[in-house]
């Protein structure tokens, strides 16, 4: 049995499988409409994430499927005291795949040592969240048609952005990939991912602290908004919250081709007056997050 | 100064002078029932000074432990007053329950069963990566 833990989990090819299977969903809906009847998914969500907890629930309700589960830890047991590893053990005996998004980090992976049928990791803290990469890995080959040779611009906060962490490592994976990175000097990407992604795998990267410096070489330009559960001190997450604004200024110099994406939500970070241009992919990047998690799902439950 | 060599047992050789006690205490040496010496400021040709451990007893070492400490320990297996077996530990893959993750969003800080899991990720730096958050072992 298989589970989504972490991007690592899934070799290139099978991301590609993925990738090529949401493309078929989304060009024949009907076709996949009854692939999970019968079916249930649980959704355990220890911690709130409306939009990653309807996406999975919708991707299940399209597929024909069935879902049960709870989105918040004070309705589910865990008030009471209860182990990861109970959880999952209870829950598996009336789901037939479960999504578990929790605040502790590693947690899912706990989950999956101990449950009966497959775990997909919807978020555990600051560290994976690989739906998420898989939905921005889909994004990028519908939008530019492939998944190589591009320069993709991270901006805003590298250091606590797990979304930014996995693509980064997701993409190290693709021929000629440059990345340029841009944060204020607090929220730049952990040294670790340097040396253990960057380094290894001989990529070009930059770092800077100005947007527009390198805006018009980019292919992606990926903006983060800076997460206040990540902090402890609230004083430096007000000072860094609105470091970086995208509007339409800014974009004057970028290439008319670009891709803009977020993984939503957004506070300030990208201004209302860029939604309407042609390049800001975000909205269509939240659909495709629903597509590949069906994709997903039929993998895991190996319904073809 | 004359430690009595032992019949049966272990010798814990070349450990950094001043540092047998650290390995006493880690290996939880306290706890065996028998003889232990823990010789400090030792002279070595090799290393100037150093610290040895003699285990009159012939029990299972946590070689893991040892590695994990410093690779530069030797440990001589005695059996009849003859070492039988001599080696270094080598830095292990994995060491389950000698290090505690420091990160506080971490599973394992809220889950208190869970073993303390850390995977060997860069040999060369020595580092290793907590199981479940990642977190590198400071």
């Amino acid at each position: 049995m298989k589970h989504l833990i972490d991007i690592k989990n899934l070799s290139v090819q099978e991301i590609n499988e993925l990738i090529k299977v949401a493309n078929d969903i989304i060009q024949n809906k009907e076709k996949y409409s009854h692939k999970c009847n019968g079916k249930k998914l649980a959704t355990l969500f220890f911690e709130p994430s409306t939009r990653t907890r309807l996406s999975f629930e919708a991707a299940m309700m399209e597929l024909g499927g069935n879902v049960l589960g709870f989105s918040s830890a004070d309705t589910s047991s865990a008030s009471k005291g209860e182990s990861v590893s109970d959880t999952i053990r209870v829950i598996g005996c009336y789901a037939d795949i479960i999504a578990m998004r929790h605040p502790k980090e590693g947690a899912p992976l706990v989950a999956s040592l101990k449950s009966i049928v497959p775990v997909i990791n919807a978020g555990d803290g600051g560290h994976n969240h690989p739906t998420q990469t898989l939905t921005d890995l889909l994004t990028i080959q519908r939008e530019k048609g492939r998944l190589e040779n591009l320069t993709i611009g991270l901006c805003g906060d590298l250091k606590f952005g797990r979304t930014v962490h996995s693509l980064i490592t997701a993409m190290s994976r693709y021929k000629n990939i440059k990345f340029v990175l841009i944060s204020p000097n607090e929220l730049k990407i952990p040294e670790y991912l340097k040396k253990e992604v960057l380094e290894k795998n001989n990529l070009e990267w930059i770092e800077t602290s100005d947007i527009e410096k390198y805006i018009d070489k980019l292919d992606i330009l990926y903006m983060t908004r800076v997460q206040k559960e990540r902090f402890f001190n609230e004083e430096d997450y007000i000072r860094l919250k609105d470091y970086y604004i995208l509007n339409k200024e800014k974009l004057e110099k970028a290439k008319k081709d670009l891709c803009i994406m977020h993984p939503l939500p957004r506070v300030n970070e990208i201004s209302v007056d860029v939604d309407d241009d042609p390049r800001a992919a975000y909205f269509r990047q939240a659909e495709n997050g629903k597509y590949i998690r069906m994709a997903l799902i039929l993998k895991l439950l190996e319904i073809d | 100064m004359n430690i009595d060599s032992i019949k049966n047992g272990i010798v814990i050789d070349h450990i950094k002078a001043k540092k047998g006690m650290d390995i006493y205490e880690a290996l939880n040496l306290n706890e065996l029932d028998c003889s232990v010496a823990v010789i400090t400021n030792a002279k070595s040709k090799k290393m100037g000074r150093k610290d040895i451990i003699k285990i009159d007893k012939d029990f299972e070492v946590n070689i893991d432990m040892i590695g994990f400490l410093d690779q530069n320990i030797t440990i001589n297996i005695v059996k009849d007053n003859k070492i039988i077996k001599k080696f270094h530990a080598n830095l292990p893959e994995k060491i389950v329950n000698i290090a505690k993750c420091q990160n506080p969003r971490c599973i394992t800080s809220q889950e208190k069963e869970l073993d303390q899991i850390f995977i060997l990720t860069n040999k060369e730096k020595q580092t290793y990566r907590c199981k479940y958050c990642e977190m590198s072992l400071k």
